[in-house]
């Protein structure tokens, strides 16, 4: 379980701060950030973030719950790990990152559609599989977010497909999917539980 | 012989295939034997996570018990995929030192009539394994072909060096022991200091304008320190910059022509494999220009022609071309060849 709020954060503050900690599988270290800036300095991404995360976990400790959830943050994060080998405070930024992309999920709280959605799709082929999906992942998610860039994709497209880097049919289903869905399923109560 | 358990992850049979296929070109010569692990699962990636992360740690949970259970003499996973590398040793990591969550993932495990005992499996990169057991001096005797100087851009990507849970990087940021590998092949290693920096990741699919712009440094890194190609040990990186690199071209209008080979392709050409042997010629930005430099002749199949007109794609419909809207001429357009 979270240790209790520091002194200096009122109750509603630690409540937000508390929860999100809960999402994160050890222990964060979030409650330790110093403001110091050195993750959105080290971020490749950080031009492109409503926030940067020195910001976010500013906010997650202020408990703008509603801003930091609907923020594309975390979203942006491309898990590179620059942030956290740099923090001095040893916060374990990406693995906060990912726990604010769950709680959006699960709340229906996402900035845009297109980077949630890529996620739900490669998890779903996981889920039909075992296996992820290159060819359907793709196709899928072209045509539902990105139909004007498909023209300039094609020459790509069959230059992999030519070259045997893809296939049109999807991945032999792994023997174990059945038992793999009862594993997931179980895990989802878990956490539900938790 | 060196013996490991395999987990070669869903890329190696896909995009990544040239990497599957160098690999065990070069399996033998390098005493390598890997048994790849019985019907294992995706690790998830990168999105996974995102989703609900006890799922995703159980979710790699799972090729972990049944690595345990295969045991084969060794209790070594290699994995040659920076994101399958970490995500498996990231939960082993995890479930070591977090015994709530160890106990967590176990009884979901359970539900599928598995179990995992943390601590019982090590898991490393297919790097680490080629350059600290197997060792560059055993990789020296083998050279039969050395590279004559071929200049590469050694590119590692984000995780193989970073987080490093068990301390085998002599940085996380700047290591140089890739370097020391390629030189060891014959190449010359360009000063590349973007070698751990991203290439973007899923950011070509969620944000093209974040990924091509990660795409982009690297390659104008590489291309300012004088590479004539990059060279990588990840099926994400490779296909972010080998695939994309044309789209990426189109956005800033460059014309960038830096082909990105895997480091088992580099290591068995100067093992004196032919090239075709080993997946070269599947790359969409031609490594043939460069090879030839060094007097290595890429035989030209039909299945790859239609795509090797390199950085600016092959050529457009004529038709496009009188009637389109304005848009600026790119140096490769009307036939003339890309840098």
């Amino acid at each position: 379980m979270p240790a209790a709020a520091p002194a200096h954060v009122t109750a509603r503050d630690a409540t937000f701060q508390n929860e999100v900690r809960a999402m994160i599988p050890r222990d964060s270290r979030l409650e330790m950030c110093v403001q110091c800036g050195t993750c959105g300095g080290s971020c490749p991404s950080a031009a492109d973030m409503d926030h940067t995360p020195r910001m976010v976990f500013a906010m997650v400790r202020a408990g703008l719950r509603d801003e930091v959830l609907r923020s594309n943050t975390p979203w942006m994060c491309v898990s590179c790990y620059f942030c956290a080998v740099r923090c001095p405070q040893e916060i374990h930024i990406p693995d906060v990152m990912y726990g604010l992309k769950a709680m959006a999920t699960r709340e229906g709280l996402v900035p845009d559609s297109v980077a949630p959605d890529f996620s739900k799709t490669f998890v779903n082929n996981i889920h039909r599989y075992g296996r992820s999906f290159e060819v359907g992942l793709i196709a899928r998610h072209y045509l539902r977010h990105y139909l004007t860039r498909l023209p300039g994709m094609a020459p790509m497209g069959i230059g992999m497909l030519a070259k045997g880097r893809m296939g049109l049919r999807p991945p032999k289903t792994i023997k174990g999917r059945d038992d793999l869905r009862k594993i997931l399923v179980r895990a989802a109560e878990l956490e539900a539980e938790a | 012989m060196t013996r490991f358990l395999y987990y070669p992850g869903c890329s190696m049979d896909a995009s990544a295939r040239a990497y599957a296929d160098s690999l065990e070109a070069i399996g033998g010569p390098l005493g390598l034997e890997l048994d790849e692990i019985e019907d294992w699962n995706c690790c998830g990636a990168t999105e996974y996570q995102g989703i609900s992360p006890t799922r995703a740690y159980a979710l790699v949970s799972r090729n972990l018990a049944l690595a345990e259970k295969q045991k084969n003499g060794s209790r070594t996973v290699v994995a040659p995929c920076s994101a399958c590398y970490l995500n498996l040793a990231k939960t082993e990591h995890y479930l070591r030192e977090d015994k709530g969550l160890a106990a967590k993932i176990n009884t979901a495990l359970e539900a599928g009539g598995l179990h995992y005992t943390p601590g019982s499996i090590e898991v490393r990169h297919l790097l680490d394994v080629v350059f600290f057991d197997i060792g560059i001096e055993t990789i020296h005797g083998l050279v039969t072909r050395p590279l004559g100087g071929l200049k590469v851009a050694p590119y590692l990507g984000c995780l193989v060096t970073r987080p490093d849970y068990d301390h085998r990087w002599r940085s996380n940021e700047h290591p140089r022991e890739f370097d020391r590998l390629l030189r060891t092949l014959g190449a010359e290693v360009v000063d590349f200091p973007l070698r751990t920096d991203c290439c973007g990741g899923h950011m070509t699919q969620i944000s093209p304008a974040t990924g091509f712009e990660l795409i982009r440094r690297l390659i104008h890194a590489a291309d300012q320190a004088g590479a004539e190609m990059l060279v990588t040990l990840c099926p994400m990186c490779q296909m972010n910059i080998d695939a994309y690199q044309a789209e990426m071209n189109r956005y800033f209008k460059t014309s960038y022509h830096m082909p990105i080979l895997f480091f088992t392709q580099l290591i068995g050409l100067a093992f004196g494999f032919p090239p075709e042997k080993l997946g070269i010629g599947t790359e969409i930005v031609s490594a043939r220009q460069a090879l030839a430099k060094i007097g290595i002749a890429v035989p030209v199949t039909e299945a790859q022609e239609p795509v090797g007109a390199g950085a600016a794609g092959p050529p457009r419909r004529p038709r496009a071309k009188r009637t389109g809207l304005p848009m600026p001429a790119m140096p490769g357009e009307d036939g003339e060849a890309p840098r």
